[in-house]
């Protein structure tokens, strides 16, 4: 059985210079929910949109369930869903309208009704869409993606800007898609969107896969589960302190931000008496430590020595 | 049940969903013209636009333009000598209905003609004659002179050697207004096509509802189909709505088949979709496609004969003229309304017209964006 979605060596370049995509390689399985997760700016969106046949990729193949865009697009259009990373449907048609709009464009359209149940819209299904809340016109254009009966949903930033009753609600449909055999491939800048959501993630940096696993595979690279970070009076982040604090037993990895030093840590219980006993002996006060699991975002940081957010 | 149950295992959801729906050929093409008409009539001020506008512009322009009662000419006579007897004159002449003559003193008779009150001073010249004091460069003024000089020779006496008659006509079908309607409607299909299709288009461009369409199996052709089909639909009502306003108010005289005027309409705003098509195949913006449309229409109102005939504009340039679309569209629509001219006739305006919308079709499918 062919992959759902694959691509190889992909590349994209606009207007001869702004490279925003660069030889980047992903095989999604049938069945798997996998994430794209990166900054802003980090080439999703494109990536994606090649892979929805809507960007011609300067160079490199995609397939979907084994076919390609050029031969068999508008075969390939019926078993996809798409929801964009921003569309405002016409806010003069009600939801029910809007939804059998989009259904009369495919072959075997799912019924109206049933989206409408599964996406909670039934009470709204005579509103016009101009008087729906950010997170019922994020379900709607949802719906318009599953409308059509796909066998792969692709959803570019779904809950950018919901709150997070909203988040959780689109959660639960993706995870009920899933559960139904599709496979889903989604970009999202929130990394617990990904850790709870996604079998399997490729973090995006620059245009290129710089890490790919499961949720949990990247977070065990970083060698340690849990995060120390903690604030010390005087020089407690020079080189010579962090070499320091990197001696400390379990510690896999030290890092600093402006004054802060996280240290990543196999065995909490090991490191933290320790911890103390060396900021007593520096001479040096303890002015705040916190510990907790590390996350995604410690995996990005390690990459790229760079947040998530601050692009 | 075996067919529910079969989308059941692809999808994964519980049997109890209800069978699913096939869509045939042109279920998209009929749904998409069906949510075109819903959008347009939920949206008043198109509708106002569409329709309201050129009702108010011919029924304005048809009062502002219609045949008044001929003028009358307003005159002083400075008291005096012979005063009495210009009057009397005047009184008597064929032209009386048409002078109004005003008895008063030089410097009241003065002020009032250069004030414009009068448009003529009579006075005597003291040797059993008149003096006329006018304006040539007034043409009222110029218009009086001759007026009242014919009226005062007649009532004296005066014998014409050829023997000449007048008569009025302001029959339906010399009239401005019928001179107008078929113009309103021409600029109209223009209008409309341009912006309905130009505006909508790069609208759905800048809001992603373009990409979001191609991201579906939906045929484009479909798409630019049931928007031309739109037009059409809509094509009906204006043109008959500014056709019966027309009959019904100002009495015009539709000698043209409705057969002729329809398929002649339908070209027309056919054509002129076309070019909005174009118009509308790049740009991202609703600011820079109103600059296109209006920059691209703003010749076709002065130059088409809209509202006044091209026939005032120089000669060498009525070649440039009648190869515009509006002008090949108005001058057909005339012919075929006013005149009942059939469309064989009309072989050059209509090819001129379906040039213009072909190849405008032509490049915008070549240039067009959907994302």
């Amino acid at each position: 059985m062919p992959a759902a979605i694959q691509c190889r060596d992909l590349r994209k370049t606009y207007d001869g210079k702004v490279e925003a995509v660069r030889g980047l390689s992903l095989e999604i399985q049938a069945g798997e929910c996998f994430g794209l997760l990166g900054p802003n700016g980090a080439g999703k969106t494109t990536t994606i949109e090649i892979l929805e046949g809507l960007i011609e990729p300067t160079s490199g193949q995609v397939t979907i369930l084994g076919h390609t865009w050029q031969k068999n697009s508008r075969e390939v259009r019926e078993w996809l869903g798409i929801s964009l990373q921003e569309t405002r449907l016409s806010e003069k048609l009600t939801v029910r309208e809007t939804i059998e709009l989009f259904a009369s464009f495919y072959r075997e359209p799912r019924s109206s009704d049933e989206v409408l149940d599964d996406l909670q819209l039934g009470e709204k299904a005579d509103a016009m869409v101009g008087k729906l809340s950010g997170g019922q016109r994020q379900r709607l254009a949802v719906a318009t993606a599953l409308v059509g009966n796909p066998r792969i949903l692709f959803l570019d930033e779904p809950t950018t800007g919901l709150d997070p009753q909203s988040r959780r609600q689109l959660w639960d449909l993706i995870r009920n898609f899933q559960r139904g055999g599709g496979t889903v491939l989604l970009t999202t800048h929130y990394m617990d969107e990904a850790e709870r959501l996604c079998d399997r993630l490729a973090i995006v940096d620059h245009g290129e896969v710089i890490a790919e696993g499961t949720p949990s595979d990247l977070i065990d690279r970083l060698g340690g589960h849990h995060v120390v970070e903690f604030e010390a009076s005087g020089n407690s982040a020079d080189g010579t302190a962090l070499a320091a604090w990197r001696a400390l037993p379990g510690v896999e990895s030290v890092r600093h931000d402006d004054g802060l030093v996280s240290l990543t840590v196999r065995e909490p219980h090991l490191t933290i008496p320790a911890l103390l006993d060396a900021v007593g002996k520096h001479g040096s006060q303890l002015l705040h430590l916190t510990t907790r699991q590390a996350s995604l975002e410690d995996v990005f940081v390690n990459l790229t020595g760079r947040h998530l957010r601050e692009q | 049940m075996k067919s529910s149950m079969s989308v059941a295992e692809r999808t994964g959801i519980t049997p109890t969903r209800l069978p699913a729906p096939r869509n045939g050929r042109w279920s998209a093409f009929t749904h998409l013209v069906m949510v075109r008409m819903k959008e347009l009539k939920r949206e008043p001020e198109v509708v106002f636009w569409v329709y309201g506008f050129p009702l108010l512009l011919a029924l304005g322009l048809g009062i502002a333009f219609r045949n008044k009662p001929a003028d009358v000419t307003s005159i002083a006579i400075v008291n005096g000598a012979g005063a009495q007897e210009a009057l009397t004159l005047i009184e008597r002449s064929p032209q009386k209905s048409l002078i109004r003559a005003e008895m008063l003193d030089k410097p009241s008779a003065l002020k009032g003609f250069r004030v414009g009150k009068y448009d003529l001073v009579v006075e005597s010249d003291g040797k059993g004659g008149f003096q006329y004091l006018y304006d040539p460069a007034r043409p009222e003024s110029v218009l009086s002179r001759a007026e009242v000089d014919d009226a005062l020779q007649v009532a004296a006496g005066r014998k014409n050697p050829l023997p000449t008659s007048a008569v009025i006509s302001n029959e339906p079908g010399s009239r401005y207004i019928d001179f107008l309607i078929p113009g309103l409607i021409g600029m109209n299909l223009m209008n409309s096509g341009m912006w309905s299709i130009g505006f909508a288009l790069v609208d759905m461009r800048q809001r992603k509802l373009l990409k979001r369409f191609v991201a579906t199996p939906m045929r484009k052709s479909d798409f630019l189909l049931a928007l031309a089909s739109g037009r059409l639909v809509l094509m009906i009502t204006e043109v008959g709505l500014l056709l019966g306003f027309g009959a019904l108010i100002f009495h015009i005289r539709v000698l043209g088949s409705p057969l002729s005027i329809l398929v002649l309409s339908a070209i027309g705003a056919v054509g002129f979709a076309g070019m909005g098509l174009l118009t509308a195949s790049r740009a991202q913006k609703i600011e820079s496609v109103s600059g296109l449309i209006n920059l691209i229409m703003m010749p076709m109102w002065i130059f088409s004969g809209v509202f006044f005939s091209y026939e005032r504009f120089p000669l060498v340039i009525h070649p440039f003229i009648k190869a515009l679309p509006l002008t090949a569209l108005n001058d057909a629509l005339r012919a075929t309304i006013l005149e009942g001219a059939p469309l064989t006739a009309q072989a050059g305006r209509l090819l001129i017209l379906m040039l213009w919308g072909g190849l405008s079709f032509l490049l915008a499918l070549r240039w067009f964006r959907w994302t």
